[in-house]
């Protein structure tokens, strides 16, 4: 699927100013600034948690304080001050909603700024028929409303903000959360598993195809105000699900820190396909402000013949440091990861992937396009790793780094490690820039500059366009054009 | 409908083009033709307005406009169309995605309405089909893996779509066989009318023989140095270009 031409009027209709920042006025119910005991427990307490979640919140920030800021990332950025920021922000809401018409109109007028005009905007509007596109919105920490949760109800999906699962399915949050990325696992974990705010759960049971898209929007609203949300998926024994995540901040001259985790679980013959469209504010064509995200996100692809894609598409952030992973530990099993990240001005992103191969007959794709223009600094970092018994894995590594200007930087960093005799591993690698000659020739045949520029890029990343579902594809394209903006001459 | 009057430029402070004089009125046909590094090809990046082609001195007025200060992409929407001596590739874009985009960039900039896939899809096919190209070039990303003669092709389905007022070939047959020229000369004449000019670069006078000219000038040195009818471009082919340019 290539550029359409509502992607070339959304390009042109978009101006340089980035297009999410306002600021929403809505009373936040905000905990003291900094971190400590006392802030882990008083998240807690809000969220209404059982004493294990408090607990093993406590063992993490405990675990935290231990660690180090890991600096081995290609990213450059001032020294982040955590007893600076805020660690828990609610909108203040009268009281629990029952429906889409409770929620707070300034809210869904964020939504709307937003440009949520895909299908979701009339999802969360709550219109009659509109698409099959079940939306939980995380606004500032709190799920705000979890639409289509009926439907979904039928065939036995769960959908609903973590919160809510640590209330209504204990057993099963208790079983897997921190299963597939532990405490311990990376000093952004540790500090997400003590203070994570929110977040969506999502469950499909045995033998059931999800009925429909499952999506949900992060914002980050108040100042100074880090998101921590949690994101657990457990597919079961023959189940299906898609899911897509969508960002967008406000503008804010300090710059937040975001770091998340995403935790995926596939059984027998299961399949997840998670895609990420994020356009967190990147800051300022100087370099000034924009989001520090610091993404943990892995799939345990557990059960047997069990499959998932990664597919992301990372236009935002000022630092961008993520790595969704695969470990294949079921026989059979498949890891894919599609990825296009494009960074503009003083943009930086160290992203890639790690394919642990622990199954028979495992295998992995990877696919990773980067475009880097003005002074910006792009990172592909990938691990690929055959454990003794996988037994014929394979992996193919595709990475492509397209340059725009002579002022930015593409720089890939495989890293492979093979104890398997019976292994295959693939990779290759190729640099360009985008040719005078080429944007000469779309603009001959009347595209202006910037839509030639949009239309070559959206090129470049087809493959990885067409990996999303139809509905953010389209939307994706818009953001590769305008995320690129001035970044001509 | 194209003035160009004493027309200097220089390609990275070479000196190039020293001085054209050359006026192109509706309907009419022009070859240019001269040995090598002449300045043919400069002379049409710069009236399609290629950067690094500057122009140093005179003027080119295009439809009572001055040419010069247009945007490459506002000459293209005016009417202009360069097809290529080399056309250039684009991965991951389908022809007909490029095509499309193209086509409604030009009519959005002309106010007429855009066309939505299928009626795009069915003025395109007439095209190819008119043109004897076959449908599949469409789906294929713009020139990847093209032969030399279907690149050229290419670029005449792309002419036959935009349906210019000024087309510029700039070596249009060079590395054609003969079939392939044909399908090139058919596309230029079945364009031609009253009111649409063309200027044909070329080397050879086999390409005249299929798009007969109005009018023949030989370049040499940056400069006009002989016009004539179509029996110039014949008298070219037997004597050479020594002789002529010499006189």
């Amino acid at each position: 699927m290539a550029i359409s031409q509502d992607t070339i009027e959304q390009v042109e209709s978009v101006s340089e100013k980035y297009k999410y920042g306002f600021v929403s006025d809505i009373k936040a119910d905000t905990a003291p600034i900094g971190l400590s005991e006392n802030i882990v427990r008083f998240i807690s307490a809000k969220k209404e948690e059982p004493e294990w979640l408090l607990e093993w919140r406590l063992k993490a920030y405990r675990y935290w304080l231990e660690m180090v800021e890991p600096t081995w990332a290609k990213v450059d950025y001032p020294k982040i001050d955590f007893q600076d920021i805020y660690y828990y922000s609610a909108p203040k809401q009268k009281e629990k909603l029952k429906s889409l018409d409770e929620v707070d109109p300034e809210i869904l007028e964020v939504y709307k700024k937003l440009g949520i005009s895909l299908k979701e905007q009339e999802v969360l509007a709550g219109v009659e028929g509109a698409a099959n596109i079940a939306v939980d919105a995380v606004f500032d920490s709190v799920s705000v409303a979890t639409t289509f949760r009926k439907r979904l109800e039928e065939e036995g999906v769960i959908f609903c903000p973590i919160s809510e699962a640590v209330k209504n399915h204990p057993d099963l949050v208790k079983k897997y959360l921190g299963s597939v990325v532990p405490y311990t696992d990376n000093f952004y974990s540790a500090l997400n598993c003590a203070v994570f705010t929110d977040g969506s759960f999502v469950y499909i049971p045995k033998g059931v195809r999800c009925p429909m898209e499952l999506s949900t929007y992060f914002r980050i609203n108040a100042a100074q105000t880090g998101q921590f949300e949690r994101t657990l998926i457990i597919a079961d024994d023959d189940s299906y699900v898609s899911y897509l995540e969508g960002c967008t901040a406000p503008m804010r001259d300090e710059n937040q820190l975001h770091a998340a985790v995403v935790e995926l679980v596939i059984m027998d013959r299961a399949e997840v396909k998670y895609s990420t469209v994020q356009n967190w504010y990147p800051g300022d064509k100087d370099g000034k402000g924009g989001i520090y995200n610091f993404v943990t996100k892995r799939a345990a692809c557990r059960g047997v013949s069990s499959k998932v894609s990664w597919t992301q598409v990372e236009t935002g952030s000022a630092v961008t440091w993520k790595y969704p992973s695969c470990i294949l530990q079921g026989d059979n099993s498949v890891g894919e990861f599609y990825s296009i990240a494009i960074t503009n001005n003083y943009q930086q992103a160290d992203t890639g992937t790690k394919m642990i191969h622990l199954g028979k007959n495992t295998s992995s794709t990877i696919i990773s396009k980067g475009i880097s223009a003005g002074q910006a600094q792009s990172t592909y970092r990938g691990l690929v790793r055959m454990g003794r018994k996988a037994v014929n894995a394979r992996n193919h590594t595709v990475c492509d780094s397209l340059l725009i200007g002579d002022k930015c930087g593409a720089h890939t960093v495989p890293y492979i490690e093979n104890q398997s005799r019976t292994a295959t591993i693939e990779h290759e690698a190729t640099t360009s820039k985008i040719s005078e000659e080429q944007l000469f020739y779309c603009q001959q045949r009347g595209l202006s500059e910037e839509e030639s520029m949009a239309l070559i890029v959206n090129g470049f990343c087809k493959e990885v366009l067409q990996k999303l579902p139809m509905e953010f594809a389209v939307e994706a394209q818009k953001l590769v054009g305008i995320s690129l903006e001035g970044s001509v001459g | 409908m194209l003035e160009i009057k004493n027309l200097h430029a220089t390609v990275g402070g070479k000196k190039i083009l020293k001085g054209i004089n050359l006026t192109i009125n509706p309907g009419e046909i022009h070859a240019v033709m001269g040995p090598n590094g002449a300045g043919k090809s400069t002379l049409s990046y710069v009236l399609s307005g290629r950067s690094g082609y500057d122009v140093t001195s005179g003027s080119v007025t295009y439809q009572g406009q001055n040419l010069l200060d247009m945007t490459p992409d506002v000459r293209a929407s005016s009417g202009i169309f360069l097809a290529f001596q080399y056309p250039v590739e684009i991965p991951g874009v389908a022809s007909a995605t490029f095509l499309k985009t193209a086509l409604n960039a030009q009519r959005r900039f002309r106010g007429e309405e855009e066309l939505d896939a299928i009626q795009f899809l069915k003025l395109v096919r007439s095209k190819t089909k008119e043109l004897g190209i076959k449908d599949d070039m469409l789906k294929r990303p713009v020139n990847v893996g093209f032969s030399g003669g279907e690149k050229k092709r290419n670029e005449v389905l792309q002419m036959a779509l935009l349906e210019p007022t000024l087309m510029l070939l700039d070596e249009t047959d060079s590395g054609l066989d003969i079939d392939a020229l044909k399908v090139a000369a058919d596309g230029v004449n079945r364009l031609r009318s009253p009111e649409r000019s063309a200027l044909i670069i070329t080397h050879y006078q086999r390409l005249l023989d299929y798009i007969v000219p109005d009018f023949v000038h030989v370049l040499a040195d940056g400069k006009i140095v002989k016009s004539g009818d179509k029996s110039l471009a014949l008298e070219l082919e037997e004597k050479g270009y020594a002789d002529i340019c010499a006189a």
